[in-house]
């Protein structure tokens, strides 16, 4: 591809002298790096996280059996003879949901692919603080560390659910204070690679990188990160106060007179357990954006790329995407409708609620309109991002109910709440993240992955995440309740009973399907086919301006930036992508068609 | 040359920046805006409890030894104005004044610390304790969590006063100083709210 980007194969800072290898690769600074850590952590987070929940299905589908494989070693203060314990089952809950959502998918959607792909697509060097960056992510490892060693504390890991209420939160076993802890150090950790994904984005972009130039995923990871600096700290508030509850008996969150286990809790009380629920939400509400934020901007630029066309309705995307963070911030309270709530105050909240699906709706359908008129090439990326589309949407719009304070009071608590946010998180955010990993593996490791494998883990796992979440739907509509350990103990469940055996199947059958992803990963590491410096003919600057995979310094010179990011198909260019740093009288002058590379 | 060949937390490069302020400036600004948030979510719940909860007792202020928490203010307004004059001197190239208002700076914040110490145990001794009740918790918990922010900020001072007796700052070179006393004067705003929250109200 002469002509359209020089980049020689040597690294920009030939004068460096040769890092070790553990300055390289173990305490490095270089951002690629720091994001491939970040991926390969959060993606082995996942996988135990999803262990703990298939352990969970177990019990649901056959209440009272022993546990296959796993069972016989586990301790009997989890398990005794192989049956699950109803506390190890509450702990298997908590830990399930705090391990997906603050270990597993927020560091690859938002760390991993942030830290790899931003500073590319603006054209930087590297971060801005790159050793704080470094910092970020050993501090996120400790903090994961801790939180999966909690279950070696006695009496287990916290067991109180991820969002922890108080009072129930504040006198359980010593698990929940490490829960506190190894927060705090996500917490912390969260917060420096927001500082510095601001910074970076806002200080560092190329020459002629205008703000509604920068690519729509660059876009997404800094209105995120706004919302990691303005919302993780309140939790962080209240992450103090109940830890100071449950150290040094403080009283924010114990009401008076509370009576625990038959005895009178010894503090004088008058504390709000509501407030705790406040602080939580307030962070947890804008958290459930930082957990699809990211994502759309995956969605958006594997699209563009595989229907060859610009995105439809690019400034109405930024702009949406910035209305639904400044209103994440005012709907937290529709998660507490039925904690008990002055009716204006739940109208307020059902109107916020109802103008947020707004914007978010307008996302939804710029992308599908960006699939109009586009010569669709279904690459095993593609596959993932036209999958998000329904599913994000049926994800979506079952939240719609749950905005209403009528409705919610029904389905709060039930299954169908855990429906309606799998839909979004595993069938938005996770299909999502396979498009990006898919997508940008070349980039980072020079190798394509293999594309048959690809296709079979997508079709798999789309049906099996089908079979997992859309049974819970009808089940919760049949008002079978959340978080409970034994499911027979209701007559009204026993009609649906049935589908948790559906439900559990289909979760081992996503096991199995994520065999052939790990096993296609690790060998196109080492034995896949090489891939070129541009593997998709995409026109943003991580593809097109830096060999695959990027040299310490990512770029050879510096750039300038002469176009938007989705400059595909042009009348005029020799080729159907207009790289963003080309000059104009290169791509209608001389330039040699490359035989294009989709699959 | 790049930003990475030295390892610090807050690496700021002589390369002109897209915004033309300097990383490190705008990090210390995204930064504050957390504390802000975090310092924030503390202050609306003492506000929450203290006007909602009925055993939300506040002690007399006997109890509380309002005078000495006075001069302790003072003290910290005193320290931002040093603060603002050992930047003024660095800037004016005059690294002594710079290097003496600091260690004036850094003495104000022990002073701080210091009276604090001492109020603890007379906090105690009056039966207030962080779990006697609401009102202590709160104290304990949000006193407590502002003195780290002053050690923090003493820390801060400290490795900028070092730093400068090595003639290390220059009127070119003087940001860190900067950051330093951004940091410095939020901390000191943080406690002009607390202390009428805390001690006055």
């Amino acid at each position: 591809m002469e002509g359209v980007a020089v980049h020689p194969k040597a690294g920009a800072h030939e004068t460096h002298p040769e890092l070790s290898f553990v300055r390289k690769y173990i305490f490095s600074t270089d951002h690629k790096v720091i994001g491939i850590q970040y991926m390969i952590t959060s993606l082995l987070f996942l996988l135990s996280g999803f262990t703990m929940m298939l352990l969970m299905r177990w019990q649901l589908a056959y209440p009272g059996h022993v546990l296959p494989i796993i069972g016989r070693f586990l301790p009997d203060t989890m398990a005794p003879g192989g049956v699950m314990l109803p506390e190890f089952y509450n702990q298997l809950g908590a830990m399930h949901g705090t391990i997906m959502v603050f270990l597993g998918v927020v560091p690859l959607g938002v760390s991993a692919f942030g830290n790899f792909v931003l500073p590319l697509q603006i054209g930087a060097k590297d971060m801005a603080f790159p050793f704080l960056n470094m910092l970020s992510y050993w501090i996120f490892l400790v903090g994961g560390i801790l939180m999966l060693s909690s279950f070696a504390m006695p009496g287990g890991a916290a067991q109180s659910g991820w969002t922890s209420y108080s009072p129930l939160a504040d006198l359980a076993p010593p698990g929940q204070t490490m829960w506190l802890i190894a927060m705090t150090f996500i917490i912390t950790s969260s917060l420096f690679g927001a500082i510095n994904f601001i910074t970076t984005t806002m200080n560092m972009r190329a020459k002629g990188m205008t703000w509604m130039r920068l690519p729509f995923f660059v876009w997404c990871q800094f209105v995120t990160a706004i919302l990691l600096v303005l919302a993780f700290p309140v939790l962080q508030g209240g992450a103090i106060l109940q830890l100071m509850d449950r150290v040094a008996k403080a009283n924010f969150f114990i009401p008076a007179n509370l009576i625990f286990g038959g005895v009178p809790v010894e503090q004088p009380g008058g504390g709000n357990p509501l407030l705790w629920q406040h602080l939580f939400w307030f962070l947890a509400h804008p958290e459930v954006y930082v957990l699809l934020l990211p994502e759309f901007g995956i969605v958006a630029e594997v699209l563009a790329n595989g229907t060859r066309k610009p995105l439809f309705g690019f400034k109405e995307l930024v702009i949406s995407l910035c209305s639904i963070g400044v209103l994440s911030f005012i709907v937290w309270a529709h998660h507490m409708f039925l904690s008990g709530m002055r009716t204006d105050v739940t109208k307020f909240f059902t109107v916020t609620t109802m103008l947020i699906s707004i914007p978010s709706v307008m996302v939804l359908t710029c992308f599908l309109l960006s699939l109009r008129g586009g010569s669709i090439h279904f690459t095993t990326p593609m596959l993932f991002a036209i999958a998000f589309l329904p599913l994000f949407g049926i994800g979506g719009l079952t939240g719609l109910p749950l905005g209403f304070t009528p409705t919610d009071i029904y389905l709060h608590d039930t299954l169908y709440v855990i429906g309606h946010f799998h839909y979004v998180v595993v069938t938005g955010s996770l299909i999502a993240l396979f498009a990006g990993i898919y997508y940008w593996f070349p980039k980072m490791f020079g190798r394509r992955m293999n594309v048959f494998w690809g296709k079979v883990h997508f079709w798999v796992s789309v049906i099996a995440m089908n079979g997992i979440f859309f049974p819970m739907l009808i089940q919760g509509m049949a008002g079978v309740l959340r978080r409970q350990y034994d499911p027979t103990a209701q007559v009204h469940n026993l009609p649906s009973l049935g589908l948790n055996k559906v439900m559990t199947w289909s979760a081992i059958l996503l096991a199995v399907a994520q065999i052939p992803f790990i096993l296609n990963f690790f060998i196109s590491l080492f034995k896949g086919e090489k891939s070129t410096d541009n593997p998709w003919n995409a026109t943003t600057l991580d593809m097109a301006a830096c060999p695959s995979p990027p040299p310490h310094g990512n770029f050879a010179g510096d750039l300038t930036v002469h176009r938007g990011p989705y400059e595909y198909s042009v009348p005029g260019h020799k080729t159907d992508w207009s790289p963003q740093h080309v000059p104009e009288d290169q791509l209608t002058g001389r330039m040699q068609q490359q035989p294009a590379q989709q699959e | 040359m790049s930003s990475y060949s030295t390892p610090w937390i807050l690496e700021s490069s002589d390369e002109p920046t897209s915004t033309g302020v300097p990383h490190g400036k705008l990090g210390m600004w995204v930064f504050l805006a957390s504390e802000v948030m975090l310092f924030g979510s503390l202050i609306s719940s003492y506000i929450v409890l203290r006007l909602g909860s009925p055993l939300f007792i506040v002690p007399s202020h006997e109890m509380l030894s309002v005078p000495v928490a006075f001069v302790n203010t003072l003290v910290l307004i005193v320290s931002s104005v040093t603060m603002v004059l050992a930047l003024a001197s660095i800037q004016q190239d005059n690294p002594k004044g710079m290097i003496w208002y600091l260690a004036a700076t850094i003495a104000c914040g022990l002073i701080f610390l210091t009276v604090k110490c001492w109020e603890y145990p007379h906090k105690w001794h009056e039966g207030i304790t962080i779990s006697s009740g609401l009102y202590g918790s709160f104290y304990f918990t949000m006193t407590g969590l502002h003195g780290i922010h002053v050690l923090g900020g003493v820390l801060f001072n400290l490795y900028i006063l070092v730093r400068g007796l090595k003639g290390h700052w220059s009127p070119r070179r003087c940001e860190r100083v900067e950051y330093a006393g951004i940091y410095w004067h939020f901390v000191d705003l943080v406690w002009v709210v607390l202390f009428p929250l805390l001690y006055l109200l």
